[in-house]
């Protein structure tokens, strides 16, 4: 089981990675969006990347309003 | 006689060893208006050709978002907005009937066809992968069937497909929630044949092309009329209850509120 901060540390080395931002420059309770310049299209390939990465299912609407890296681990997390 | 090449602003083919390949290439995301109905339509008239001297047939996007985000959502609103209801409504049920013709041809041509997708797979874009024999999809590509939180149902024939291929609880699942899933989830219910690495979906569908290609033709193509009727009836049925939807104001605002919308996230419900 890993834990909630292993989780958002997780998250934060793969977007920084995915979308080729320092990991340095991401703190989670940032704007995603903001913090890695993404739109509507790529906001869906991060949500892949997770799912595929934590091997979870993240329904869209369970997301939705979700900005910050802290909220988006906290929803992987009741998953795993 | 059709054209062994076409490049189109919406899609481009070609015929190269037996395997007709369709490229779609309309930015951002290949949405389906009426550029590209025009040249689907085209390529339509070419199969008749084409399929002589072909036995597979592999659809993909050459763009990085993804396979297709579906239907030109601006293009259908601004349409549909600047015109008197009827008539409005009239030119919906005239492009679905032409997309409905098109894919329906697709759907039973007498060869083995493969939608080869990565990323977004969305609303008419899962429908144009759903006409195909096989999806091969790479593990970033995302499948969703979205009309329901526009206050509509799939038009191209998403619906009778989906039911043609899986079992009615995953329909349900796709359309009632309107939730997307990923190319694993999408094979675990048997929608997808192969999942492959970021970037490999084109040349893993060419290499199964390429074993197809050793079959004979008359075989397959009785096969596959055999497995994969075309629900005619259901299809008809759908393009009636898309109608019947879509003349509501309530589509009329969520769609407003779609194409309008700038953030990030654009409006859904």
């Amino acid at each position: 089981m890993e834990t909630a901060e292993k989780t958002l540390d997780e998250i934060l080395t793969l977007a920084a990675a995915h979308f080729k931002v320092p990991r340095e420059k991401l703190s989670p309770d940032e704007d995603f969006f903001k913090a890695l310049g993404i739109d509507s299209l790529q906001t869906l390939d991060l949500l892949t990347k997770l799912e595929n990465h934590f091997r979870v299912e993240l329904p869209d609407y369970e997301l939705q309003g979700v900005t910050d890296f802290r909220t988006l681990a906290a929803r992987i997390q009741a998953r795993l | 006689m059709g054209e062994k090449h076409f490049k189109g602003q919406a899609l481009s083919w070609q015929v190269q060893g037996g395997v007709i390949e369709l490229a779609l290439h309309r930015d951002p995301c290949n949405e389906l208006g009426s550029l590209s109905l025009g040249e689907f339509e085209t390529f339509a008239a070419a199969l008749d050709d084409l399929e002589k001297d072909a036995h597979a047939l592999i659809i993909y996007s050459e763009l990085k978002p993804g396979f297709c985000a579906g239907a030109d959502l601006r293009e259908l609103y601004t349409q549909s907005h600047t015109m008197e209801k009827s008539k409005a409504l009239q030119g919906v049920r005239d492009f679905l009937e032409r997309i409905h013709r098109v894919l329906n041809r697709i759907d039973a041509a007498p060869l083995t066809t493969i939608a080869a997708v990565h990323g977004v797979t969305f609303g008419g874009g899962f429908e144009l992968a759903l006409v195909c024999d096989l999806i091969i999809a790479d593990k970033m590509a995302r499948f969703c069937f979205p009309e329901l939180r526009l206050g509509l149902i799939p038009g191209f024939g998403g619906i009778p497909r989906l039911k043609r291929d899986v079992g009615n609880a995953v329909v349900r699942d796709l359309l009632l929630t309107g939730r997307s899933f990923n190319a694993t989830k999408a094979q675990q219910i048997g929608l997808v044949s192969q999942v492959v690495s970021e970037g490999e979906a084109l040349r893993a569908a060419r290499a199964t092309a390429a074993q197809i290609g050793k079959f004979d033709r008359r075989t397959a193509a009785a096969a596959k009329q055999f497995i994969k009727p075309v629900p005619f009836d259901e299809l008809r049925k759908e393009i009636d209850i898309f109608c019947e939807l879509f003349s509501r104001p309530a589509v009329q605002a969520g769609l407003k509120k779609f194409v309008e919308s700038t953030d990030a996230q654009p409006y859904l419900p």
